[in-house]
């Protein structure tokens, strides 16, 4: 086959929604997009971690610390099963952390803003997770075969994080008035930061087409961020807290809510390595590598020296 | 930034048994040591809701796979024998039991 016949072979399987497996042809530029997209959300996993991680030690009640630690291992599942479908492309899992490490490879912004307080976690599950099962969700039928599998294994197992999240800001949002202000409080710190998770909006996402067109995202940022706006509103009548935004309001004739202004300049700061935790997060994730060097040496040494020992034996 | 030039561990691809009675499934693969570190890094990564009662891990160098690109031909053999199946066959439908 020419490269134009591979290339429409491609291109037909693509509009045929049949998945595309790592040993098919595919385009260069399919291959980058992945790569980039996928390390990029398996790195947002790993660093997700770090938020909640502050908390497990002073969860308020033992059955609030299994939940809160199960949920931070789901995580760092969740980030396996994503290296995992990267590295089917042809890319190392040491060059992903050495991206990740070096700034090179990004990870959701949303992590870069520090937990501040117990209602935190509530706040997290609830509108974190939240917009994450928005963006998600679709991507189990995204057109290549591994991060298809691996989100529908992440959707599964991710909504008991948003309803244990939900749950606590229940319970805050019900308590004394001191509860019910670390409540409210906590949804004015995450409200935004979680708006500006669907990326930016689609007049100004370069990627966004040429992703709709492989069928690799499913919806644009715009639509997937109004969607959990239009959900979200609702959900925190039953919370009987108030959105920080003074511009929202129902539209009938949309039949969605109008919000305010998105603070932008804000979000490609963050982006940029200017947020609140940028710093610490990497550096938390860097000693974390560096300080578990020598256990991988030694778990290879210690294999090696079994391997010969058994060798030994046989001969 | 320090990166340590060694190898790393070696990938594993992980069969999972969901209940006793069903085919071992692919599940995903994973990085370990060894075998042993590999069926324990399984347990934690894919089976952490009692997804499974029993794992298999191979090593995935050891995977023989065959080619997507030469698909036309491995199963060109089977492309013209819808005798094989059995709505091939025209029978009367006050048949029954068949």
């Amino acid at each position: 086959m020419t490269v134009h016949s591979f290339e429409q072979h491609f291109e037909d399987k693509i509009d045929n929604e049949i998945s595309i497996e790592p040993r098919d042809w595919m385009p260069d530029d399919y291959r980058k997009t992945l790569i980039r997209q996928i390390s990029q959300h398996a790195h947002s996993e790993i660093v997700g971690m770090l938020p909640e991680g502050n908390w497990i030690t002073r969860a308020p009640s033992l059955r609030r610390k299994a939940v809160l630690l199960a949920k931070v291992q789901d995580e760092g599942g969740h980030g396996l099963y994503l290296y995992s479908a990267a590295e089917t492309l042809g890319i190392s899992r040491d060059e992903m952390l050495e991206q990740l490490h070096s700034g090179k490879a990004k990870y959701s912004s949303i992590f870069n803003y520090p937990s501040l307080t117990w209602a935190d976690m509530g706040a997290i599950g609830w509108l974190v997770d939240g917009a994450a099962i928005m963006n998600q969700v679709p991507l189990c039928r995204t057109s290549y075969g591994p991060y298809a599998r691996a989100m529908v294994r992440v959707c599964k197992e991710e909504s008991f994080h948003q309803r244990q999240g939900f749950e606590i800001m229940l319970t805050l949002s019900k308590g004394t008035e001191v509860q019910k202000k670390l409540a409210q409080d906590a949804l004015n710190r995450w409200w935004w930061p979680s708006i500006m998770m669907f990326g930016p909006s689609d007049d100004n996402s370069p990627n966004t087409e040429k992703s709709m067109r492989w069928r690799i995202k499913r919806f644009t940022n715009d639509e997937l961020r109004q969607k959990f706006i239009d959900v979200t509103v609702e959900q925190t009548k039953i919370l009987g807290l108030e959105v920080p935004d003074k511009d929202l309001k129902w539209n009938e004739e949309r039949g969605h809510y109008d919000f305010g202004k998105i603070n932008w300049d804000e979000f490609w700061n963050v982006v940029k390595g200017n947020g609140p935790c940028n710093k610490q997060r990497l550096e938390t994730r860097k000693k974390a590598w560096e300080d578990g060097a020598w256990v991988r040496d030694a778990a290879m040494a210690h294999a090696e020296k079994r391997k010969n020992k058994k060798a030994a034996k046989a001969a | 930034m320090t990166t340590s030039n060694k190898a790393e561990w070696p990938l594993w691809e992980v069969f999972i048994r969901s209940k006793a009675g069903l085919d071992h499934k692919h599940a995903g693969s994973l990085h370990a040591a060894d075998a042993e570190m590999a069926i324990e890094n399984a347990r934690d990564v894919y089976t952490r809701r009692m997804e499974g009662v029993s794992i298999w891990v191979v090593e995935s160098k050891y995977i023989h796979a065959s080619d997507p690109g030469e698909s036309e031909s491995l199963y060109d053999p089977a492309n013209d024998k819808v005798y094989r199946h059995p709505t091939f066959y025209n029978l009367p439908d006050e048949l029954k039991h068949m």
